[in-house]
């Protein structure tokens, strides 16, 4: 019995990882750029409720993954003129494109709310889902988990091995710099914020699709947060991002686990087990993760401290 | 001293304009999203404006959303003031309400009103405070940034009232309705013209002493001085760790009232989902407001009426009453973005009243 539980327990962690993975994902890559998008919870919810609309409507999971993608890196691209042509203040502006997040996929999965879909479906990987115990842990999931690794290691070659990587982090640095070495700094943060966007709708889609098979209102339910948490967890390294996800994953699947189970402990204390986890870990974690902050990131973050 | 008084007027009516120009850009952008979908903007603005502005009832409605919306809007503008963002508005509007519900619920049933109401205030902003505390020592010690724990915070929060409402605290008696028992008369606090309550008085003395300490004290100099320039007070010996616990554990304090005042008031008990995220809608209002108090108060009313309009847009026209969110973020993405700046428009009238001058002379 107990390693029954243990075993859909982690099968469970690694599937409800998977959003806030590539979320947090495509935060680091906002984040590198030196600015921050508290609004991913919107855009996953942009994400999410326009590939299961074009799903459901097309019939098509693949075309309702295009679909998420794209609206979720259009939908991100609406903080630039905010935040890098007027320098509006980020915290706010994010928190402004969360509320619009939420009313624009409400407003346009009104009719969709109650129809459910297969989704996207497991894909049982040949001989390797026959594995005792890791096989249906790991290779009895989805094509969305299953390209985390090669995403995570993308991201990484793209921010760390090319130019574009390069010049990236040099405007988070400091964007003056940057911008008297040559870069082209305002085009260089909106394809930040356009990449980071198609990975939130991602993660939007792959909880529409593929964990809820179906659409409501405020489906992420503080989910785009703890990405944004997690992306400090990680100190903006992409290959830090999935232990992280796991850990916060493996916290809501843990919950889900022992309420099907009825065990004897109140579901609302599971319930915020995940975001105090993810505060306990930040603290906890907090010099590791601070001196890797790109500094363009710090005046964001902590204008009454001493700064620069 | 008339070109400054004139200087006044003329800032005054730039932002005023602005802010207009603003609201008006706003609704038209949600003009076009409506047309798009084949929904008629005007029957939508008709149920929103005519449902509020059109009848007495609506009208008091207005203000009922109105006072927790002002709490929670000087929750977020007194840190804002020193340059902290606390969105943690909404978490401390729920500890708020179950500390002054166990407050209540404890206290029995005899308590006169004069001793009743008091108990309520006190115990709604030390739940409030202390739930801010936690994000304030964090801060202070430069652990973690405030927006980060109170935003995580809001989510533990809403399960911790969860708890005590579905365990300790729930009515044995109501076996299907997870609530707590009905509080004692002595504790309710009195509504007068429809629903609008003594609530509205606390709002507004809260805004004033909020407008008097930022604007005319030595704290509120010395935080406005740290909030523009923190290293330089640092310098100066202002003792800036104190002031991030204290504008922090203030603003959870009143934005604790927010919730008091919708259990003591609207609900009579505590149950579930008692706020309809009023603790989000003060932070929008903070940052339409630019953390001004009058502004607040401008602001605070125009939010309530949009927000009180969406829930009747649910019922003329099938629409999520969440559709106003969107409205709401494009007004914020409209003053956010400066799209109509005061200081240019103040230019403009001020090269146009001088052409005028000329002109007839």
């Amino acid at each position: 019995m107990t390693g029954g539980f243990l075993e859909s327990w982690l099968g469970g962690a690694v599937l409800t990882s998977t959003p806030i993975f590539y979320a947090a994902l495509g935060e680091t890559i906002v984040e590198k750029a030196g600015l921050i998008n508290l609004g991913v919870e919107g855009t996953m919810l942009v994400g999410a409720s326009v590939s299961f609309a074009v799903a459901s409507s097309t019939g098509s999971v693949a075309a309702g993954l295009l679909g998420g993608m794209v609206a979720g890196g259009l939908f991100n691209l609406l903080l630039g003129p905010l935040v890098i042509g007027w320098r509006a203040n980020q915290l706010a502006s994010g928190l402004a494109l969360m509320f619009f997040g939420m009313g624009l996929s409400a407003f346009y999965g009104k009719p969709f709310v109650g129809s459910s879909l297969d989704g996207l479906r497991s894909f049982p990987v040949p001989w390797l889902s026959s594995l005792p115990f890791i096989g249906s842990i790991l290779f009895k999931q989805d094509l969305l988990v299953y390209l985390m690794i090669p995403a995570a290691a993308g991201v990484w070659y793209l921010l760390s091995r090319t130019a574009w990587g390069l010049h990236l982090r040099a405007v988070g640095e400091d964007r003056l710099v940057a911008y008297a070495a040559g870069s082209r700094t305002g085009l260089l943060r909106h394809q930040a914020l356009f990449l980071g966007g198609i990975l939130a709708g991602v993660a939007g889609a792959h909880l529409s699709l593929a964990i809820a098979h179906t659409w409501t209102e405020g489906l992420t339910a503080g989910r785009g947060f703890i990405a944004v948490s997690l992306v400090i967890f990680a100190a903006w390294s992409p290959l830090r991002i999935l232990p992280g996800a796991l850990l916060f994953g493996g916290t809501l699947a843990l919950q889900i686990q022992l309420q099907a189970r009825g065990a004897q402990v109140s579901p609302f204390l599971l319930d915020m087990l995940p975001y105090l986890v993810t505060l306990v870990v930040l603290v906890l974690l907090r010099n590791s993760s601070r001196g890797r902050m790109p500094e363009g990131l710090k005046e964001v973050f902590e204008s009454p401290r001493e700064g620069k | 001293m008339a070109e400054a008084q004139k200087g006044w007027w003329l800032g005054w009516g730039a932002s005023s304009v602005s802010l207009a120009l603003s609201l008006v850009s706003a609704l038209v952008l949600f003009s076009v999203l409506l047309v798009t979908n084949g929904k008629n903007p005007l029957d939508t603005y008709a149920s929103i404006f005519g449902s509020t502005l059109g009848n007495g009832f609506g009208f008091s409605e207005i203000f009922v959303k109105m006072i927790p919306i002002l709490f929670t809007a000087i929750a977020v503008a007194l840190p804002a003031r020193l340059g902290l963002v606390n969105v943690g508005g909404e978490g401390q509007l729920q500890l708020g309400a179950l500390v002054a519900a166990a407050a209540a619920l404890a206290a029995g049933t005899g308590t006169p009103s004069w001793v009743g109401i008091p108990i309520t205030l006190v115990a709604g902003m030390v739940g409030g405070a202390l739930w801010a505390l936690v994000p304030a020592i964090l801060r202070a010690k430069g652990w973690l940034n405030e927006t980060i724990s109170t935003l995580l915070l809001n989510y533990v929060a809403i399960r911790v009232v969860d708890y005590f409402v579905f365990g300790p605290l729930r009515d044995p008696s109501t076996s299907n309705v997870p609530q707590t028992t009905k509080f004692a008369d002595g504790f309710l606090w009195p509504a007068f013209a429809g629903r609008i309550h003594l609530g509205i008085v606390f709002a507004l003395v809260a805004l004033v002493l909020f407008a008097v300490v930022i604007n005319r004290t030595r704290w509120g100099y010395e935080i406005r001085a740290a909030g523009s320039n923190p290293l330089a007070a640092r310098r100066h010996g202002l003792p800036v760790t104190a002031y991030v616990l204290l504008v922090l554990c203030a603003g959870g304090a009143i934005a604790g009232l927010a919730g008091t005042g919708e259990i003591m008031a609207i609900q009579g008990r505590l149950r579930p989902g008692f706020s309809p995220s009023y603790g989000y809608l003060g932070f929008l209002v903070a940052w339409l407001a630019g953390h001004r108090p009058l502004r607040i108060l401008i602001m605070g009313f125009l939010v309530a009426l949009i927000a009180t309009g969406g829930d009747s847009l649910q019922i003329d026209q099938g629409l999520p009453s969440s559709t106003v969110s969107i409205l709401m973020a494009l007004i914020l993405f409209m003053v956010l973005a400066d799209a109509w700046r005061p200081d240019r428009l103040q230019d403009r009238i001020q090269a146009w009243l001088s052409a005028k001058k000329r002109g007839s002379a």
